[in-house]
Parts: C-alpha cells; structure tokens; sequence
C-alpha cells in the first residue's frame, strides 16, 4: 500500500528542493527582493510584494503545513510575533486561558499588551483536565497550551483538552516549540493552531530569530494571513533561506540532543546536591506516561533545583562548555537561571507558587559529546 | 540610454521566473538535471551560477564587451587572466602597477617563465623600446596607483595593434562609469572589485570583460578550471553595490576635486597627484580618455615621519588598506599597497616615504579638509 506522504525525515531533508525547476538549483535560491515586477497590467507571477509573499517564506510556510498536517503555514519575524499576531484574533470582551507557566515572553505580552486592550486572560495548570473543563465553563474563546510547560516541564494531556474545548467551541492553540513536529503533532491531536518559535530547534543553530503557525483550518489560516499580511511582522528571505536549511537536520539533531539529555537527567537524578529534576522523559516524571502516548520523543530541555540557591551562582559563573544564556535548542548547550532570565517579568509570588525558584537551573542540551558535559556540570557543581 | 540608467537596466537585473526585482541569491552548489546526456543551462556551481551570471552580464554590458567573469578577488581575476599566457611569453607592464600585481609577476608566474618588463607607460616610447619578439602583450593600468600618471590609451593600443598584441588593463580607479578601455579599443578590462563597484568596503571580487568572444571564451575555460570564482552571496552584494555606482561617483568624485584643490594650496604638501588638477601633467590625455579624474588623491609631504604623522593623526578617514568605499581611506602606499616592492624599486617609480593616499568617501568634504588640517597642523 502506497503511504500516504513520506516520512518527515525525507520531506524535510528536501525542503525546497525541488522549488526552482527553472534552473534544477537543488538549494533554493534567496529571494532578496522586496518587490517583483508584474508581466503585465493585471497580472501577477505570484509574487507581488515581500511582505505579501516571498519564494522563500512560502516554501518554509508550506513545508511546515505539510510535515503538521494543516491548512496553512504562515511565519513570523521572531516567535513573539507570531503568538502577537494569533492574540489579533480576539477583541475586548473575549476570554483567553494559558498554561500556567508559559514562556516568559508570552507571560509579558498578554499582560503588558492584551490584557490593558480589554481581553481577559486566565492562567490555569493545563496539565489538569480538572481546571480545564472549570476554565472553559466560563465561555472562554481560547486555550493556548504549552506542553511539555517552561521551564517545569508539566505535561498536558492534548486530545483530552482538545475534546472539551471542542464541546465548548473554544479554539485550542499548542505551542509546540519544546517537541517539535518531529517528536509531536498537536493539530494531529485535535489541536487548531501550532505555534513555535523556530529560533529554537527548527532552525537549531543560534543563528535566526523566527517564528511559526500552521493552522487545522483554512479559513482560520485566511485570517491570520490577512493579519500577518496587514501588520507585516514577515522574516526576512535570508532568516527564511537559514530555517529551512536548519529543518534539513532537525531529526538527526533532536535525536542527538535527546539522547545527551536522558542520560544527563539521569545523572543529574542521582547527584547528592540534585532536589528534583524536571525532564518527562524519567520514569518517576507525572507525565511520563501521557506523554509517551502523545509524542515520539522527550525533547532536549531538562530543569533540575538544587539544594542551594549560591549553587546556582556558582555553576552558572564555572561552566565552560554550557553557555550561560538566554533561548533554547540550538547544537550548542545552554545553561538558563529562569527566575532572571527568562521569567523575570513574572512575579515573584507566582514564581514561588509555580516553582520557578532561584534553586531552578534549566539546560538546553546540544549536541556536543554528553560525557564532555556531565564532566562540565561536575566541575561546575563542585567535582 | 544615458549611462546612469544602463547600470540599472542591462537586461539581466531582473528575475525572468517571477520577477523579482532583485535577483535571487543561488546559494547553491549543484543543479539537478531531467536527462543524463542533454543537460540543462545549469550543472554545477563553479561552472555558472544565475546569481555570479547575472552579475557577469552586468559587467559586460557595463563596460561595453562581449563576455564578463567574476572571480574572487582582483588578484584571482588578474592571476586569471595572466594564465592566457604561456612559459616563455614576455608582457610590458607598468612600472607603477598595483603592488599586487607586482607581488604576483615577480613572485609566482616568473617561476613558470612569464617574462615581464615594467616601463614608464605615460611615454609610448618606452613601450616600444620594451617589446621582444616573444612579447605578447602590454599590461596598463591608467590612473596609476598610487601616483595617478596617465597612459595614453589610444597610444597603447596603437602599438599593440601593429604587433597584434593583446591589451589588458586594470580599470579598478576609474570604473566603468568614468573610463571604458574596450571603447578605446582594449581587449581585456580588469578590475578589483573590491573597491568602486562594490563600493561598500563589505566584500573582495575581482572582475574581467573581454572585447570579443573567442577571448571570452578562452577565459571561461581558464575560470571554469582554475576555479577562482565568486560566490552567489558576493555576486549580489557586488550588483546590489554596482546599483549605486553612478551616485557615489558623482558624489565621491566631487568630494575628491575639493580636497585635491585645498591640498594644493597647503603649505605642508609638497606635491599632489589628482588628474584634473592643472598642474598634473597628464591632465588633457586624461580628460580625453575618461569622464572624470575618480575619487582617489595622493599627496605628497616633507618626509615620512610628516606623512606617518598625519596617518596617526586623521580622525575622520579610516587607516586602512583598499579603496573605493563609500568610507573614506588614508592609506600609505610604503608599508601598505607597495610593501611588496623593494624600497630602490620603490622611489625609482617616485613612490617615496612622504606619499599619502586618500581615498575619498562621501563624507562632507568640508569636514575631511578640516581633519586633514588638523592633521597636519600636529605633524608639523
């Protein structure tokens, strides 16, 4: 029997391929041009201006359609424009729920820019079905989930929100950027709308700012084209060009990654000066099981508390091969202190509450040799 | 069609597929083919690449021959064009050619057995005087740098042509805007690309265009298997800065006459080497020959300590090696572009240790004058 479509491993390995049949070029050419000229009055190629549409952008937007499964691809100058451009759906009046712990970033928009507009928002554990089914008795328009959540790693069960939400005909928008298409396809799970921010592992090497959406429904996608169309937060055709180049190796450096990351949560699991590792893909993780059942894979990004908070001054300033910075999923490591960097914006009782102390250290795993960074945080924490 | 607009329209500017106003950038290194025998316009990277062809174009249209190549660098285009001759051949060069041209005569092909002679090329008599029979062609470079001396194209290739000897010129100061060697009969246009018509100072190219197509296509096989060549990302670089060519021209141009003049009358420069300038001696062949005397001045002061005083002194031009950017360059041709020339091969060509060079930006010319002032005020 014929598959249905190739493997995600072929069709991202020859993402834009096979675009330019005019010269066979098997890199597709950049397409840095801001305008295109018309063949005659009335006529396009179509192409007709690059914040409308661009050869590069359209190939990355519809190769990521295809490996989600959804109507539409559409991307964005950076992963904050593409969840600002998603919040453009809703108008005062309308009702938003959040995971609990999301993306710093996000955190700060929604209240810094969307709540003052009028939109309430609600944050609730998504990885409780319980608090999902109350949130969505109180006629709420959206839920957008972050599963596995930052930097706690809790697990949210997918199809089971999707099916209420669906009940409620409330819209259910994943940000997928932890897992990736490659370990998890949430519009494949009931899901709506797909959100990443591809500066992580799509693109995968520290070096682009973008984001990403795909849709279930193609009339949604025609909404969120006309916006992204009408405020304009397009990448560039060179940043476009880059992340596809990047989704070329993103199974093979998810794979690596993966593996660094299991075997340093194990070995963080059993340090003496190790509270609690936060990696799904332990046993002992609450959402193990849910998200075996979900997800192909447990991703790359682990977030461990130790006893002591000076212990976390201490590693962040003697690490050598983890990077002590900001962002997530590139091939080089990354060590992060959440509590300042990435969710300083959120305060400090709700840090507390959530767990998001100043003992809490998240990593980003590489794709470096996993002995030579268990060696690095052995050092770091003290031999 | 008035030159300014030709840059901007020589008929490859453009995407033919979807239109894209700027041609596309092929990052790429093989074509893929529908057939195993009949290939497509495209095979592989080195041999042609739409991005460096369109730019190849460009260049020849430009400079008003047949067939264009881009390579990596001036001195990759002009090692390029060299390996047209063969061991035992004997080319006239000038005396005051750039020092890497210089660097790779006397250096790299002497090995093989190129034979050369530098000559004064601003007197044809010395042309004359240098030809052997084996002698196969003559090798100009008009404004010389660093001095600016003028050769009579015409002259050249008068002389050349009684003896059908190939002439190969290196256009880097002029650029196509202001001087067009193929019109006065040239064969071969070189030029670092580097300089004016990338004109950013952001990339290395060098360039060559050739008068007629048998040339061209003996120098096609010379890049195609030497292998030298430029880069997609270079290549639109270079057409995106060749866009500008015209305005920044006219603006650096004007900017350079004005200093040149306020040189001129500084108590503390002995001499200044500018084409227009009434005292340059090459003046009316220049103005003949080319539309504009280019944007790079040379100077001379008291001694070296004075010239190496200004160097350390001026704040607004960049101390630097290169030319042509829209940033102006100070540089100093004794340890800097002529380093490569022994020191009695050196003042022999009047390159001595006083001389300064100026490459002129855009910056306000009010302002570079007034730095220079400063400058020299210091050395003095």
């Amino acid at each position: 029997m014929k598959k249905e479509r190739a493997n995600i491993k072929t069709i991202l390995a020859q993402g834009g391929a096979r675009w330019d049949d005019k010269t066979g070029a098997v890199s597709m050419p950049v397409y840095q041009t801001s305008t295109f000229s018309h063949p005659a009055l009335g006529q396009s190629t179509g192409f007709d201006y690059s914040r409308s549409g661009n050869p590069n952008r359209q190939v990355l937007e519809e190769l990521m359609a295809g490996i989600e499964g959804g109507a539409r691809g559409l991307a964005f100058a950076s992963g904050m424009a593409a969840i600002d451009c998603l919040m453009r759906l809703f108008r005062p009046g309308d009702s938003i729920a959040v995971s609990e712990d999301p993306y710093g970033g996000t955190f700060r928009l929604l209240e810094k820019v969307y709540r003052p507009t009028g939109i309430d928002i609600t944050y609730i554990d998504t990885s409780q079905l319980a608090h999902v089914e109350r949130a969505l008795q109180k006629d709420i328009n959206a839920i957008i989930v972050e599963s596995p959540t930052n930097p706690l790693q809790r697990i949210a069960d997918i199809p089971g929100i999707c099916g209420l939400a669906k009940a409620h005909g409330a819209l259910v928008a994943v940000d997928n950027t932890f897992l990736t298409p490659y370990f998890q396809r949430p519009l494949e799970l009931g899901a709506d709308i797909v959100l990443y921010s591809a500066t992580k592992y799509l693109s995968g090497h520290n070096d682009v700012l973008a984001g990403l959406m795909v849709t279930k429904d193609k009339d949604v996608g025609e909404r969120l084209y006309s916006l992204q169309n009408s405020t304009g937060a397009v990448p560039g055709p060179w940043d476009c060009w880059l992340t596809l180049r990047g989704l070329k190796t993103l199974p093979l450096r998810l794979e690596r990654q993966e593996q660094n990351a299991i075997k340093i949560a194990r070995w963080l699991a059993a340090h003496r000066s190790v509270k609690k590792v936060h990696y799904p893909g332990l046993k002992g993780h609450p959402g193990h099981q849910l998200l075996a059942e979900q997800s192909t894979g447990f991703g790359a990004m682990i977030s461990f508390e130790v006893e002591d908070p000076e212990m976390v001054r201490r590693m962040l300033s003697q690490v050598k091969l983890f990077l002590f910075a900001e962002s997530l999923g590139g091939v080089e490591s990354l060590i992060t202190y959440p509590a300042v960097q990435t969710h300083a914006d959120m305060d400090e009782e709700a840090r507390e509450r959530l767990g998001i102390n100043d003992r809490l250290v998240r990593l980003s795993v590489g794709v470096e040799d996993v002995d030579d960074l268990i060696d690095d945080l052995t050092f770091a924490m003290g031999g | 069609m008035d030159y300014r607009t030709k840059i901007l329209h020589t008929g490859k500017d453009r995407d033919p597929y979807t239109g894209a106003s700027s041609i596309p950038i092929y990052q790429v290194s093989t074509f893929a083919q529908n057939d195993p025998v009949e290939f497509g316009q495209y095979e592989y990277g080195r041999g042609t690449n739409p991005t460096r062809e369109a730019l190849e174009h460009t260049i020849a249209a430009l400079e008003s021959g047949t067939s264009g190549f881009a390579f990596a660098s001036g001195m990759a285009a002009i090692s390029s064009v060299l390996l047209l001759f063969q061991s035992g051949d004997h080319i006239v060069v000038a005396e005051d050619v750039y020092g890497g041209t210089y660097r790779v005569l006397t250096t790299l092909f002497n090995r093989w057995g190129l034979k050369y002679t530098f000559v004064d090329m601003t007197d044809p008599q010395e042309i004359e005087a240098a030809l052997l029979p084996e002698t196969k062609a003559i090798f100009a470079e008009t404004p010389s740098n660093p001095l600016l001396k003028i050769t009579d194209l015409g002259a050249v290739v008068a002389i050349a042509q009684d003896r059908s000897l190939l002439t190969v010129i290196d256009n880097t100061f002029m650029s196509p805007y202001l001087q067009r060697p193929i019109e006065n009969g040239f064969d071969i246009v070189i030029h670092s690309a580097t300089k004016f018509l990338g004109g950013h100072s952001d990339l290395i190219a060098g360039l060559v265009v050739t008068k007629d197509e048998a040339l061209g296509r003996r120098m096609q096989s010379i890049q195609i298997s030497f292998g030298a060549i430029l880069g997609p990302q270079d290549s639109w670089l270079l057409l995106r800065g060749i866009k500008t060519l015209s305005a920044r021209m006219e603006a650096q141009q004007k900017g350079a006459e004005i200093i040149a003049n306020w040189l001129a009358d500084q108590p503390a420069v002995k001499a200044v080497h500018y084409p227009t300038l009434t005292s340059h001696p090459g003046r009316e062949i220049h103005m003949r020959q080319a539309s504009g005397a280019g944007a790079v001045v040379s100077f001379e002061l008291q001694s070296g300590e004075a010239a190496k005083e200004v160097l350390r002194k001026a704040g607004l031009p960049l101390m630097a090696v290169s030319l042509g950017g829209v940033e102006s360059i100070l540089s100093y041709p004794a340890t800097m572009s002529h380093a490569a020339m022994p020191r009695s091969e050196r003042y022999a060509r009047g390159i001595t240790d006083g001389l300064v060079r100026l490459s002129v930006g855009l910056e306000d010319p009010t302002d570079l004058c007034e730095d220079l002032a400063r400058a020299m005020e210091a050395g003095i």
